[in-house]
């Protein structure tokens, strides 16, 4: 199978513009023909969802959570990127596409990162007018703060709650079409297959987690917004009901997965503390701005209280290092960094893993007071989770999966490999590269939503003309005899070890030998040990209750048996993957200094991995990268 | 520490529910209150018992999934924190605990610990949005608003709509959580077209879902994780009289020139 992007032809800065102009358009009247559904409702979805229904289309939106409105997109703390150059600082769409297609270490598309600079400017308007409450100065205009990565102030927030509030407005914007009956919303609902007839994503069995009912659901397309897969550690920054499940459901009925193996760390987050714990919690990069981290020079010194050690026993590594981007290093450098003066014995906390990230010179410049008004409720929560005040004694962080930048590969229309079928968001694979800059996140899932996919979904069906599909079609009936059989084999198993102590074992596997260092010897641990534990937990997992009633027991086994197969890609990928790129750090592919070391000779491609069936080796498909506009450079943040 | 916990066990709505009394053994002061709770449901697995549902999702106190009252106070009673960021250290070693869900007849339970609190998404549906379709936006800077007033709709909008100030409510009203929506979206300027509707309606189909009336006791904002103020009531009951007194506007014509 060829891999074709579908990039529309001419210069860089033409081509969203030319695809736009050449589209083919469903005219108002026949859009209420057309059936789509959404999955997820975080930003990316939910934008999408309001958007398709005020455009006239018939849409279906799914999500687990009790309402729409609490998707993880909703914890995102420090802001989103766009390229309004308010700061008269130079920025411009080329800077903010450069620094992008630079902070994802020259692995992204070039065409779609451009389009996503392009459509930034269009984001920050669209959601200042929901009554989104960014921060602003008195004079009644946006203000900006810096984040990693660039050298100009281009984010936007809404104090360190940018997520939150972003998402509330695309959720009030999807309350508009739910009460115009333009969207059917289905919460509490759970995506267990994707139906595929003819060649084409058709439709999704889903499961209501309250009654239990599985049920049927046809569409002309299937957008899957479900997010990205960080849960495979077991311990990431993702809520606890973030999963992998529909992509990877989908990616067994036929779509491409890109990239799994980029998988970012953010260097900030609250240290674990202990094999108890559920989940870890970021600390917003935006911290990185005022706060200088260090840790003590000698040994000898980590057991100090931090003040304690005098100005010049210690290491500002970063700003040693990288001199010229400091503090505000990239997500991947900075953890890295990290985890080297950790390595070295000079970490600090329980188990020496941590650093000290230190506000107390900004105190000093700026006081307290600014200090609160800016990170107040960053600190607040800092205090419940670990008991400290961080206004008297630096913070401990350290890194934490937070972002997976791989995902279900999609072309230049965010259609993935199987005709029909969208994929939105962190869920898809293609504008962050190996790496993900801060604050681009939120700027990608709207611009999916609201600006891109809305357009590409009207080109799709306008020139396909899908008939329509009945669910008592043999591909629905056999999906859902599929996910019937997949839940009693679950639920007949009554073994001995619950869900949760597979996935914990899981998580360990691969943040050990495939987090933020990996090697041969270590990947190829993981190859091993990961369909042992597969092969164990399809005999002794033990899901109490039944499949009729609301059984988060069950649900949690569902997501856990897919990681356990995602998580062997996931290793294969980063095997085959000889060089270090962004958040993919090969150890025997380093330069002198530590740094990584880029093999664009042979591998600037796009893995695409191709399901050929269970326990068969998925099949690699290469998409070249192809740089018309910027030339491959060795990443300097020097 | 040690503890013995009285949770709440209800098969489902229809059936009786009540307290099943369960010891919780070697709890560290650094869990969270539901990695304690995570801690007993695992051991009750491997047991061969059923787990408690209870509802959590981003553990960081900003989606408002979690909603647990403990020793009768929504979240706990820790100023400005959702059940899933209290932690074990605010206990005392042989402590008893009582755990039930929310209890408010808008919200009816669902199992366990987990009640069913979409009669908010339908308040939200009648009114708590700004009618503007993707691509209708002007430049962003084309409308100041001031800082005093945008920081103002920020601590409005601050809610994770999780229902506390309902379930804390003798009366069950959900005045906080619909009075901070109205707030948010009617002190800026974007959302003054529809001020006056989007109170009527919101505060119709508040009282339409069975939620009861508000006496001002302010149990509401003292239980509130995010401290959403007593305020906008006010201002909820300001923008409702006046809404009421304007009454309906209607053109005279009807009709275009079509």
């Amino acid at each position: 199978m060829n891999l074709d992007a579908k990039i529309p032809p001419g210069p860089l800065a033409q081509k969203w513009d030319r695809y736009k102009s050449n589209m083919k358009l469903v005219s108002p009247a026949n859009k209420r023909k057309f059936d789509v559904i959404v999955v997820g409702t975080g930003l990316s979805g939910a934008a999408a969802a309001a958007t398709l229904a005020e455009l006239g289309y018939q849409v279906k939106a799914f999500c687990f959570q009790d309402t729409p409105r609490r998707a993880h997109s909703i914890a995102a703390q420090g802001g989103i990127n766009a390229a309004k150059n308010y700061q008269n600082d130079g920025d411009s769409i080329f800077r903010l596409f450069y620094d992008t297609i630079k902070g994802g270490d020259f692995r992204a598309r070039e065409a779609n990162v451009f389009r996503l600079a392009q459509v930034s400017a269009s984001i920050i308007d669209q959601c200042a007018a929901q009554g989104v409450p960014f921060a602003r100065e008195y004079g009644g205009t946006l203000t900006n703060r810096s984040f990693g990565g660039a050298q100009v102030s281009r984010t936007f927030y809404a104090r360190g709650q940018t997520g939150q509030q972003l998402l509330l407005g695309a959720y009030q914007a999807m309350c508009r079409q739910i009460s115009l009956g333009n969207i059917h919303m289905f919460p509490r609902t759970e995506m267990l297959d994707l139906v595929v007839v003819d060649g084409a994503a058709r439709g999704i069995v889903v499961r209501n987690l309250v009654t239990g009912d599985i049920s049927l659901h046809s569409a002309d397309a299937v957008v899957l917004a479900t997010g990205g897969y960080a849960n495979v550690f077991f311990l990431s920054t993702n809520a606890i009901g973030c999963n992998v499940t529909a992509t990877y459901r989908a990616y067994k009925q036929g779509a491409f997965f890109a990239n799994p193996c980029y998988t970012q760390i953010h260097p900030t987050c609250i240290p674990v503390s202990g094999d108890y714990q559920a989940k870890l919690t970021l600390m917003s990069e935006s911290l990185r701005n005022d706060g200088r981290v260090w840790v003590p020079k000698r040994k000898e010194d980590c057991d100090k209280e931090p003040a304690a050690v005098p100005e010049a026993e210690r290491d500002y590594y970063l700003e040693r290092k990288y001199p010229s981007y400091g503090n505000l290093a990239p997500r991947d450098i900075a953890s890295r960094a990290a985890k080297e003066v950790c390595d070295a014995g000079r970490g600090v906390g329980p188990g020496g893993r941590g650093v000290y990230l230190d506000l107390s010179n900004a105190i000093q410049r700026l006081g307290e007071n600014t200090i609160r008004d800016r990170y107040g409720n960053l600190f607040d929560m800092y205090e419940r989770i670990t008991g400290e005040n961080a206004y008297r004694q630096p913070m401990r962080i350290y890194p934490a999966v937070h972002y997976t930048m791989g995902g279900t590969w999609v072309d230049y229309g965010l259609m993935s490999t199987l005709p029909g079928l969208f994929i939105i968001g962190e869920a898809n694979f293609s504008d962050h590269g190996a790496n993900r800059l801060g604050a681009s996140g939120l700027m990608q899932g709207l611009a999916d939503g609201y600006f891109i996919l809305p357009y590409t979904v009207g080109n799709y069906f306008a020139s396909t003309k899908p008939e329509k599909i009945p669910v008592g079609h043999a591909g629905f009936k056999k999906a859902e005899e599929d996910v019937r059989q997949f839940t009693r084999r679950l639920l007949s198993i009554n073994g001995k070890r619950s869900a949760t102590s597979f996935h914990k074992e899981l998580g360990k596997l691969m943040w050990e030998n495939c987090g933020m260092a990996r090697t041969r010897q270590s990947l190829e641990t993981n190859l091993k040990h990961i369909p042992e534990l597969r092969e164990e937990f399809w005999k002794n997992v033990r899901v109490t209750g039944s499949g009729e009633e609301l059984n988060q027991n069950l649900e949690h086994a569902g997501r856990v048996a897919d990681f356990l197969e995602f998580a062997e890609l996931l290793c294969l990928d980063a095997l085959h993957r000889e060089e270090s790129c962004g958040g993919h750090f090969r150890g025997e592919h380093q330069t002198e200094d530590g740094e990584a070391r880029r093999d664009d000779t042979n591998f600037a491609y796009v893995a695409a991995w191709e399901f050929k069936g269970a326990d068969k080796k998925p099949e690699l498909h290469k998409e070249p990268l192809v740089y018309e506009e910027v030339h491959m450079a060795t990443r300097s943040y020097k | 520490m040690n503890l013995t916990l009285k949770i709440w066990r209800q098969k489902n709505a229809a059936s009786p529910g009540g307290f099943e009394t369960h010891e919780a053994r070697d709890v560290s002061p650094d869990m969270s209150f539901l990695e304690m709770l995570d801690m007993v449901n695992e051991r009750l697995i491997a047991a061969g018992q059923e787990p408690f549902v209870f509802d959590s999702d981003c553990r960081e106190g900003i989606c408002g999934t979690c909603s647990l009252v403990i020793n009768g106070v929504p979240h706990g009673g820790r100023k400005g924190t959702t059940v899933c960021q209290l932690h074990m250290r605010h206990f005392q070693d042989g402590q008893t605990i009582t755990i039930e869900p929310w209890r408010a007849r808008a919200f009816p339970l669902v199992k366990d610990l987990i009640v069913d609190r979409t009669a908010f998404d339908r308040i939200m549906l009648a009114g708590g949005f700004i009618s503007v379709n993707t691509g209708n936006a002007p430049e962003a800077n084309a409308l100041p608003v001031s800082k005093e007033i945008a920081d103002l709709a920020m601590d409005a909008a601050a809610c994770i709509g999780c229902g506390a100030c309902v379930a804390v409510c003798k009366n069950a009203s959900a005045m906080l959580f619909v009075a901070a929506k109205v707030s948010h979206l009617n002190y800026l300027p974007q959302g003054r077209a529809e001020k006056d509707r989007r109170v009527k309606n919101m505060v119709a189909q508040m009282d339409q879902e069975g939620f009861g009336n508000c006496t001002v006791t302010g149990s509401c904002e003292a239980v509130c994780p995010k401290e959403i103020n007593l305020d906008f009531i006010a201002k909820m009951n300001r923008d409702y009289a006046v809404a009421v007194v304007k009454g309906e506007l209607k053109a005279n014509s009807g009709g275009g020139v079509g």
